[in-house]
């Protein structure tokens, strides 16, 4: 099949309309703007529904809604907007519901500013809305893995019956880059959507899609229920990428365009004679904890490059459990980190350039 | 001659009164000389030969505890 | 023997939990008769508020999505872009719809979507125990106004009816109170209306039911249907506010 060059937040509709997308929900907010846009010009040619929204709010509960009907239904914001939707995230997710949500992050906290940022990392993976649950979280590095992962994030969504969400920084919104829309075959058995509200017809007891257990041994149970799907993401969704990690001094831990600035810096290094590895994280939630065994054990350091003031270090250190320090780099603000920031801290750790 | 019968299902009335108040002809009482399960004294009527069947008290009545037949 | 009245097929077994004397139950009553008597109950989806109706899913004989406080009508948007064909409806307090819900309910009035949203007045939060609320009379003592509302500090009492008629896609619009059997039937009139106003697909309908709450208000069920009568109405006037075709 031809590859298309476009844009990241049209190619992000583009896939999930081939993942079978037929509801999407929006609101106006940079950097993503271009996703609601597209939409509304290509749902209706797919007989789906586009609908802007009066509020990231409305527009998480109309999901929420749709995604009760049984529909495989998407919605996209920026962080701030992203910030908004929490309480409908956690009622999707109480209520075991599937969708799928899109993040372009960018520069916090408030307001912020438009330009790119890695400063989500905290929302997204450690709830944002009330009580105990999780997001699958994905966050590709360019916009051919994006489109790659969205059948896959539609599919686990209705598997897993919890929202997930596709986290792109500012930069994949933006960026255009040649893409191939493949063919994908589903690696989930997906169920029939029998709990869903499609009427009872007289034929069946009602259905109740409902978040709400008043009785604490009955809301206990309920937890418990959701932990045990966690812990199956946990076991299958994993998704990280490990490169050049033999031998490497220093092991770098990035994702997003991040990860493809500090690429670079390790191919630089590498030149002076300094030995980089890179884990980089596919899924931010569940984090791969399981990649930082492959670190040799005589690695210097462990350096977390974010665009923001450091929030998956946290993560990094549950997974390295004291075996290495663990460093941090970062530009926040919507600053993106160059190849020689990144370069230059890793010659700080290894004691001075080479 | 009674144009009406109404049945209360004595065990889900809250005892709010709220039919004593719809009654048209004004025999629908609450019967203070029993409790229910619930612990309220249920509505009845004493005099069911006057009931005229209008089906006031039965939609008023939150609970639907109210039946009313018509002959 | 004929049964004239009898137990709505609408409604589930389940005995409610709410006060006695609540008109709630007389409202659940009014909107489950009328699904059943249209032949629409095995069609429809309905969307439950946060407050004391926070439970109407166990009470409504049909499919039910519980929402959270005030978005029941995004909710039951997402429901009716999906299921177009389906009758939807939303079933919302004052502070509910009225307050944190304002945007909601305005904008399915503004898109004129097609379902059907039940507005229960009663003044006051109830299920938390009585706050005041946009619909709360001034003079009327709430717990978060303990002297009694004023307008200086917080305003006239919102006239959601009146407001939401002014929007082009509110089709239907209608104030009823539940207090006595002719305003009963009037109120069941209205919902009846509603509801074909959605299956005629004229766009968003609503219902504005004035109702009571004996325990917030701090008098018996019977005071409360004459503390409604003397003070709610006088205030939100019964009536029609607009209709399909019509121009007020």
């Amino acid at each position: 099949m031809a590859k298309v060059l476009m844009k990241g937040n049209e190619a992000i509709g583009a896939a999930a309309i081939k993942a079978g997308c037929k509801y999407f929900f929006g609101y106006p907010i940079t950097p993503q703007n271009e996703l609601p846009e597209y939409m509304s010009k290509e749902m209706p040619k797919v007989g789906g529904v586009f609908l802007q929204a009066e509020s990231e709010v409305a527009a998480i509960n109309m999901v929420y809604g749709a995604a009760g009907a049984g529909a495989r239904v998407m919605t996209s914001s920026s962080s701030p907007g992203i910030a908004l939707k929490q309480e409908g995230i956690t009622y999707i997710a109480g209520a075991e519901l599937p969708c799928v949500i899109v993040n372009i992050v960018r520069g916090g906290p408030g307001l912020g500013g438009i330009q790119p940022a890695q400063s989500d990392y905290n929302q997204v993976t450690r709830g944002g809305g009330n009580g105990d649950y999780k997001l699958l979280v994905y966050a590709p590095a360019n916009l051919q893995e994006m489109v790659d992962l969205m059948q896959e994030a539609f599919d686990a969504a209705d598997y897993y019956r919890n929202p997930v969400m596709m986290v792109g920084d500012g930069m994949i919104g933006q960026m255009m880059e040649p893409i191939e829309f493949k063919e994908s075959v589903s690696r989930f058995e997906l169920p029939l959507k029998d709990w869903a509200t499609t009427g009872t017809k007289g034929q069946r007891k009602p259905n109740i899609i409902n978040s709400l257990a008043l009785d604490p041994a009955e809301l206990e149970k309920h937890n418990i229920h959701l932990q045990e799907k966690y812990s199956a993401m946990k076991e299958n969704e994993v998704k990280y990428e490990a490169y050049n990690l033999e031998n490497a001094e220093v092991v770098i831990v990035a994702y997003g365009t991040t990860s493809r600035i500090v690429r670079n810096a390790i191919i630089d290094l590498k030149e002076q004679g300094i030995n980089v590895g890179l884990i980089r994280p596919i899924t931010l939630w569940p984090f791969p904890e399981k990649a930082f065994d492959l670190i040799p054990s005589d690695c210097k350091a462990v350096l977390s490059v974010e665009m923001s003031m450091g929030q998956m270090i946290d993560d990094i250190k549950i997974a390295v459990n004291g075996r290495y320090p663990v460093h941090f780099y970062g530009r926040s603000g919507g600053m993106i980190p160059t190849p020689e920031g990144v370069m230059n801290k890793v010659k700080e750790l290894v004691g001075g350039a080479k | 001659m009674a144009k009406g019968k109404v049945t209360f299902n004595e065990d889900i009335c809250k005892g709010c009164g709220l039919c004593t108040t719809a009654c048209p002809v004004k025999i629908v009482t609450m019967d203070t000389s029993k409790i229910n399960i619930k612990g309220f004294h249920p509505a009845t009527v004493f005099e069911m030969d006057k009931c005229i069947g209008c089906a006031n008290c039965a939609m008023m009545c939150p609970d639907s505890v109210i039946t009313v037949e018509r002959f | 023997m004929a049964v004239v009245y009898q137990k709505s097929k609408g409604l589930t077994d389940k005995e409610t939990h709410y006060c006695p004397g609540c008109t709630h139950g007389i409202i659940h009553k009014l909107v489950a008769e009328v699904l059943e008597e249209l032949g629409v109950l095995g069609d429809t989806i309905g969307v439950a508020p946060v407050g004391c109706s926070v439970l109407a899913y166990d009470y409504f004989n049909c499919d039910m999505h519980e929402a959270s406080h005030g978005r029941a009508p995004a909710v039951a948007t997402g429901i009716k872009r999906v299921l177009p064909d389906k009758v939807v409806f939303t079933y919302q307090g004052d502070g509910d719809l009225a307050s944190i819900g304002t945007a909601e309910i305005v904008h399915v009035a503004h898109r004129g979507e097609k379902i059907t949203t039940i507005f229960v007045n009663n003044a006051i939060y109830g299920m938390t125990g009585g706050q005041m609320a946009p619909t709360t009379l001034i003079g009327q003592r709430a717990t978060t106004a303990p002297l009694g509302r004023t307008v200086e500090h917080s305003g006239m009492p919102l006239r959601v009816s009146e407001m939401l008629a002014t929007i082009d896609g509110a089709a239907f619009v209608e104030r009823v109170a539940v207090d006595t059997p002719a305003n009963i039937r009037k109120a069941k009139k209205a919902i009846k209306e509603a509801f074909q106003c959605q299956l005629d697909g004229k766009g968003f309908s609503i219902v504005e039911v004035l109702s009571t709450c004996p325990t917030n208000w701090g008098m018996t069920p019977i005071d409360a249907l004459k503390w409604l009568n003397d003070n709610l109405i006088p205030y939100y006037p019964m009536g029609n506010f607009r209709r399909p075709g019509e121009v007020k």
